[in-house]
């Protein structure tokens, strides 16, 4: 097998391994957000539920997690899982896994905002919501955003993952043909390329921090 | 015409009675200063009557409708729809100034009346470049609070409370935060509101200031007014207690 179609092979890998990524990331940012809510909820007992539900998935390794989503309905329900099940149980244990992050990372912006702003908007008239989509969050986001980098840096080396559901995500194919061919070389292909993925993501986010840098 | 009434204020932290008893009432165009040794509940008082504490009893009367009444010594507010009507009534402003950082100074002027009060952002703008020139800032326009003097972001802060056009505005120290030369412009802004004749509850340390612009001015300690009156009856007052604390902040 030459160079060529190593990298052909990856090719569609790559794509399936961007796939997660963008997935998991437009599902868990907003989702982290209402689990960050029922964190902080005035109701203890809801307050609990989210604190215990983030503390498992913090707490257990996200490969095992994978494996629940995906067997979970056979053995549970004795459901039977179809092969497209897969992708779908991928995305489900990736964001129910990444949100609880965010959720704890909202959580400590929205505790760190001065109870000043609030009660200067509430004396303006704002609504409570108007208050928290006007007033809070931009600046909370401000203030996470360095955190939520270092998460999703995390996040493009964690779509590998992937593989223990024997998606053919990069990473399972580049182990398949090293194994079939012997050769080191789909690996280095891989580490180039969660390494530029990774650096793209830096690029971003430093732009998206930058445009932020107007005030402080 | 009373714009402010408030009877027999009552409010505890934790079994802790920071209002005792505190009845007072603000006239039209009338400035009011408060003075008092710092914990005697002068915060506690603009908080309740702003509504960010509720007091546990007395009535709190704006424009003669009531926010809140007590009833068998409690204070009943009333229903939330209509409270909201209060907050057109009054405009605070904070010792720490509390400008939203992420807004321009044009932008924390106009949001609230256009967002809020819903009028047009043409006028909202209009009311700003007012306000901005009245106050000295027209070229701080487009500037965001980090770029500003603390003078200048409170009399930005001065600015956003005007542009709702409230009844009362409340202070609470607000020169406390800034050096005497950040503090003289300010305090030159409120005497020019003063002039105007803005209704004003003013609590603050500047004696001379107090005495210069006051229609009244009110002592307070412990959780009670332990005497109000003119400046001149104030400062003249024979109460060793008022004589003490004013001879401290005569500099
Ligand atoms: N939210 C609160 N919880 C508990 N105690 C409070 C609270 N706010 C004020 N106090 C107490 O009430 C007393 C009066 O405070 P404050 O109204 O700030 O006085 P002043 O503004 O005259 O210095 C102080 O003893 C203060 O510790
Ligand atoms: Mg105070």
């Amino acid at each position: 097998m030459d160079f060529a179609t190593i990298l052909q092979q990856l090719g569609s890998g790559m794509l399936k391994t961007v796939g997660i990524f963008l997935w998991t990331l437009v599902l868990s940012l907003p989702l982290g957000l209402l689990i960050s809510f029922g964190r902080m909820s005035k109701n203890r007992l809801v307050a609990v539920i989210f604190k215990f539900y983030i503390s498992i998935m913090r707490g257990t390794p996200l490969m095992l997690q994978l494996l629940v989503v995906y067997f979970g309905p056979y053995y549970l329900f004795g459901i039977n899982i179809s092969g497209s099940y897969r992708f779908v149980a991928i995305i489900i244990g990736f964001v129910l896994n990444y949100a609880a992050y965010f959720a704890e990372i909202y959580r400590s912006g929205i505790e760190s905002m001065p109870i000043g702003q609030y009660e200067a908007a509430k004396i303006l008239g704002y609504s409570r919501t108007q208050t928290f989509i006007k007033i809070i969050l931009p600046q909370v986001i401000k203030r996470i955003l360095p955190s939520v980098t270092n998460e999703v840096i995390t996040l493009v080396k964690d779509t590998s993952l992937a593989f223990s559901l024997a998606y053919m995500e990069m990473f399972t194919i580049a182990k398949q043909i090293a194994a079939a061919q012997t050769t080191m070389m789909p690996f280095v292909v891989a580490a180039v390329f969660y390494y530029i993925f990774n650096l793209l993501v830096a690029v971003v986010m430093e732009r998206i921090e930058k445009s932020l840098d107007y005030y402080k | 015409m009373n714009i402010l009434e408030i009877n027999h204020m009552k409010k505890a932290f934790h079994g802790l009675e920071v209002l005792k008893d505190i009845s007072l009432t603000v006239k039209e165009g009338e400035v009011v200063s408060i003075i008092g040794p710092s914990g005697s509940g002068k915060s506690t008082l603009l908080r309740c009557a702003t509504m960010l504490e509720k007091m546990d009893g007395g009535d709190l009367i704006y424009m003669g409708e009531y926010a809140a009444k007590d009833e068998g010594g409690k204070s009943v507010y009333a229903e939330k729809p209509e409270l909201k009507k209060f907050h057109h009534y009054f405009g605070l402003v904070f010792q720490n100034f509390q400008l939203f950082p992420h807004y321009s100074v044009l932008k924390n002027i106009t949001d609230a009346p256009v967002s809020v009060d819903k009028i047009s952002k043409k006028e909202a703008y209009e009311r700003a470049d007012r306000l901005l020139k009245q106050l000295g800032l027209s070229d701080k326009r487009d500037a965001y609070p980090y770029q500003l003097s603390g003078g200048q972001q409170q009399r930005v802060s001065i600015a956003r409370a005007l542009a709702l056009q409230p009844k009362i505005l409340f202070f609470d120290e607000p020169t406390s935060a800034l050096d005497p030369i950040l503090t003289s412009e300010v305090l030159k802004v409120i005497k020019e509101l003063a002039e105007q004749k803005m209704t004003m509850i003013i609590v603050t340390h500047e004696m001379e200031f107090a005495k210069e612009l006051s229609d009244r001015i009110i002592f307070m300690e412990e959780g009670i007014i332990q005497e109000q009156g003119t400046p001149e009856e104030i400062f003249a007052s024979e109460n060793p207690r008022i004589r003490d604390f004013i001879g401290k902040f005569k500099s």
